[in-house]
């Protein structure tokens, strides 16, 4: 990754045209060609140091549900219940942590009532509580990162 | 804003990732028998409705060297919740903040933060400096580094 690298990543993580040339108006504002940009997207996309082009929707506005749930799972266990837990295709991201509290995962469901049948369904299959902690305030949301 | 079928079938088009050509708004119109015209009108509808929140790179932050990914948890009092979280949601370093409710008696803990860095000692540091320089030595508080990431993706629409 070099400086242009960078740079695409730093410029492009907040905002993408909406024009019928968008990869050649951002081009032009990071100074290099289209094609460069368009071939260095590609790039580290297949490197996966992208995870996505694209857009990032809110779910609820959406209609969907979104909650972080949280299990208390001993050591030994913890290989068996991540497994099933990830099994489950509305479990988005998956998180071990340093604490009692050692998995935590984010579940987006199609409608906010699917996601208590769903931490039913995960209770029964693990045999372990599932803590719910959907967020009740924003305060800050800018998830974005400087490389 | 009420969402057409339309809108869900353009939401669920691009939810993978926008085309890589340099027309990719007429490619997306042509897989949806939309001009680029419609296409270009309602990606700028969902946005400034919130439905799409932005657009353009979603980093692995991992891949990146964000590796001491900290989640602070903090048990604030709750006429204090509001205060707080303004506070800690407009620290620079912070990249997301949000109450959620506490779990008693296990999990006391009201207020939750996120903040990325590439190395752990720096991370402690930040926390540091925002607990003195906020005046919130008083809150008790907990720092939760992330180990394996065992699933990063976006959810999916239909």
């Amino acid at each position: 990754m070099d400086e242009t690298d960078r740079a695409i990543i730093n410029r492009l993580q907040d905002s993408f045209p909406i024009a019928d040339r968008p990869y050649l108006q951002a081009a032009g504002e990071l100074g290099i060609p289209e094609e460069e940009l368009i071939r260095r997207l590609q790039a580290m996309l297949e490197n996966k140091q992208l995870s996505r082009f694209g857009p990032l929707y809110h779910a609820e506005r959406l209609g969907g549900g979104l909650s972080l749930c949280a299990i208390r799972v001993p050591e030994n266990e913890f290989e068996r219940v991540n497994e099933q837990v990830n099994s489950f295709p509305e479990v988005a991201h998956n998180y071990a942590r340093d604490h009692e509290f050692s998995m935590w995962f984010v579940l987006a469901t199609e409608t906010p009532q699917r996601i208590d049948s769903v931490i039913r369904e995960i209770e029964q299959s693990t045999g372990y509580r599932v803590y719910n902690m959907p967020k009740e305030e924003e305060f800050f949301v800018g998830l974005k990162f400087e490389v | 804003m009420v969402l057409s079928k339309q809108d869900y079938q353009l939401i669920a088009e691009i939810q993978d990732g926008l085309p890589l050509s340099s027309r990719p708004y007429t490619e997306i119109g042509d897989r949806l028998g939309l001009s680029e015209q419609q296409v270009i009108e309602r990606i700028g509808a969902l946005q400034e409705s919130g439905v799409i929140k932005r657009m353009g790179i979603v980093v692995r932050h991992h891949e990146l060297g964000y590796t001491a990914n900290a989640m602070v948890v903090w048990d604030v009092p709750d006429d204090q919740v509001d205060a707080v979280g303004e506070q800690l949601g407009s620290q620079p370093c912070v990249t997301l903040c949000y109450q959620r409710p506490r779990k008693l008696p296990q999990w006391p803990y009201n207020l939750f933060c996120m903040i990325h860095g590439q190395q752990r000692e720096r991370v402690l540091d930040h926390i540091n400096r925002i607990v003195e320089s906020q005046g919130l030595q008083q809150i008790p508080r907990k720092i939760l580094f992330s180990g394996k990431r065992y699933k990063q993706r976006g959810a999916k629409y239909q």
